[in-house]
C-alpha cells in the first residue's frame, strides 16, 4: 500500500494533516494502538520539522506485512551536523516557530526514541531525507 | 477526576466535547511545548496549556490525549473546534493563568504524571 | 516568602545566581513561550519553565522575575548560568513536571 502527501513549509495550520492520515489509515489496517501511537509521534515531528525549515516536502508511506515505512523528503536548507542536530535541546529554529510551541531541540529525539529504525541523508542548500520504519 | 468536576474548580467553560463531562482523567501534564507533550506514554491526561492554535490539537491527537484546558484566557478558533470534534478531544477555555489552573487542580488531588 | 525558603521547602537545586536567593518572591508564572512572559508576567514573580534556551534570562532581567524555576530535570545552557549570576536572579531545577512543582509552590504562595 502506497500513499503520498505534499507539504508546504511554513503552514503551521495544515502541518499534522499527513500524520493524521497516515494515523487513519493504520487505524483502519488495525495495527496494534500502541504501534500507531509511536509511528504517528515520529511522523508528525518529522512533518513538523519540514513546515518549520524547509520550503516544501513529499511524505511517502508504505505499508507491507511486516513494516510501516515513512520517507519524508523536503527541500529546504538541509543539516550541517546532523550528530549536532539530534542532541537534546540544540535547535535551530525560529522565534515564530519556538512561539508556535515547537522549536525547543526535542523533536529529532522524539523521533528517534519512537523509530525502530531512523536514518537522516542531508545536503546543505538542498535539502533532507529523512526515513522511519517501524515494525508490525 | 471528572471533566465536570475540573469545569468547576476552575471555574472553566466546555468549547466541545460537553456531552462527556463523565469523561475521567487520571493525570494531569502542564506545558507549552508540544515536543514535551508528544513524549508522554500515559492514557487519559489532561493537557494544560497557554498554546492555543491547531497544533495543540494535533499534539492531542497524535498523543490520544482527550481533554485539553486552555488557560489564560485563551480562545479557540472554529478550526480548533472542527478539528477536536473530529477527533473526539473535550477543549476547555479557564480564564486563570497556568499557574492558579496547576495550583487549583493540585489541590482538589488530582495527580501528576511522574 | 524569600526564594530560599522555596529552595529549601520544595528541594530545589540551585544552579546560579546565588547572591539572588534572598530575593523575594511575589508569585508564581508558568509558561514556555517567552513572548507570553514578556507581556504577561509580574516583578517579583517565579518563573516556571521547561525552557533553558539564552532568552530566558534576558527576560527575567527585563521583568524583574524573582528566579527562574526550570522543570523536569533541565539544566540551564553555560551562557545562560553566566547571565543568572550577572543579574543575580537565581536559576533553581527540579525533577519534578511543571505541573506537580506548581501544585505544591501554590500551596506555598498563592
Amino acid at each position: 500500500m502506497h500513499h503520498e502527501y505534499n507539504i508546504v513549509g511554513g503552514d503551521f495550520t495544515r502541518a499534522g494533516y499527513a500524520s493524521s492520515q497516515v494515523k487513519k489509515i493504520l487505524r483502519n489496517l488495525d495495527v496494534d494502538t500502541a504501534i500507531i501511537k509511536r509511528t504517528v509521534i515520529a511522523a508528525y515531528e518529522a512533518e513538523v520539522n519540514i513546515v518549520a525549515h524547509a520550503y516544501n516536502g513529499i511524505i511517502t508511506l508504505d505499508i507491507d506485512a511486516d513494516s510501516i515505512r515513512i520517507v519524508l523528503d523536503d527541500m529546504g536548507p538541509g543539516i550541517e551536523d546532523i550528530e549536532q542536530a539530534m542532541q537534546e535541546g540544540y535547535s535551530t529554529a525560529s522565534d515564530k516557530v519556538r512561539e508556535m510551541g515547537f522549536g525547543a531541540g526535542m523533536g529529532l529525539s522524539n523521533i528517534k526514541r519512537n523509530a525502530d529504525e531512523l536514518r537522516i541523508n542531508s545536503e546543505v542548500g538542498r535539502g533532507t531525507q529523512v526515513e522511519i520504519v517501524m515494525y508490525r | 477526576m471528572r471533566v465536570g468536576d475540573i469545569v468547576n474548580i476552575l471555574d472553566a467553560r466546555i468549547v466541545c466535547g460537553g456531552d462527556r463531562q463523565e469523561y475521567t482523567i487520571d493525570v494531569a501534564f502542564a506545558s507549552d511545548l508540544m515536543s514535551d507533550v508528544l513524549t508522554l506514554k500515559n492514557d487519559h491526561v489532561l493537557l494544560i496549556t497557554g498554546l492555543a492554535n491547531m497544533q495543540t490539537i494535533r499534539t492531542a491527537e497524535m498523543s490520544d490525549i482527550q481533554c485539553i484546558v486552555f488557560a489564560r484566557n485563551k480562545k479557540v478558533t472554529r478550526e480548533m473546534v472542527d478539528l477536536a470534534i473530529e477527533n473526539d478531544i473535550i477543549m476547555i477555555e479557564c480564564r486563570y493563568s497556568v499557574f492558579r489552573t496547576c495550583g487549583l487542580l493540585y489541590q482538589a488531588g488530582v495527580k501528576p504524571i511522574y | 516568602m524569600k526564594v530560599k525558603d522555596i529552595v529549601h521547602l520544595l528541594d530545589l537545586t540551585v544552579y546560579s545566581g546565588e547572591q539572588g536567593l534572598d530575593r523575594e518572591v511575589t508569585g508564581g508564572y508558568v509558561s514556555d513561550l517567552l513572548s507570553d512572559v514578556m507581556g504577561r508576567a509580574d516583578t517579583g514573580q517565579l518563573w516556571v519553565t521547561l525552557q533553558t534556551h539564552k532568552n530566558v534570562m534576558a527576560i527575567a532581567s527585563l521583568k524583574d522575575l524573582s528566579a527562574v524555576l526550570l522543570v523536569n530535570k533541565q539544566k540551564p545552557d553555560a551562557n545562560t548560568a553566566e547571565q543568572s549570576n550577572e543579574e543575580g536572579i537565581p536559576i533553581l531545577g527540579t525533577t519534578m513536571g511543571a505541573f506537580e512543582v506548581t501544585g505544591k509552590l501554590y500551596e506555598l504562595i498563592r
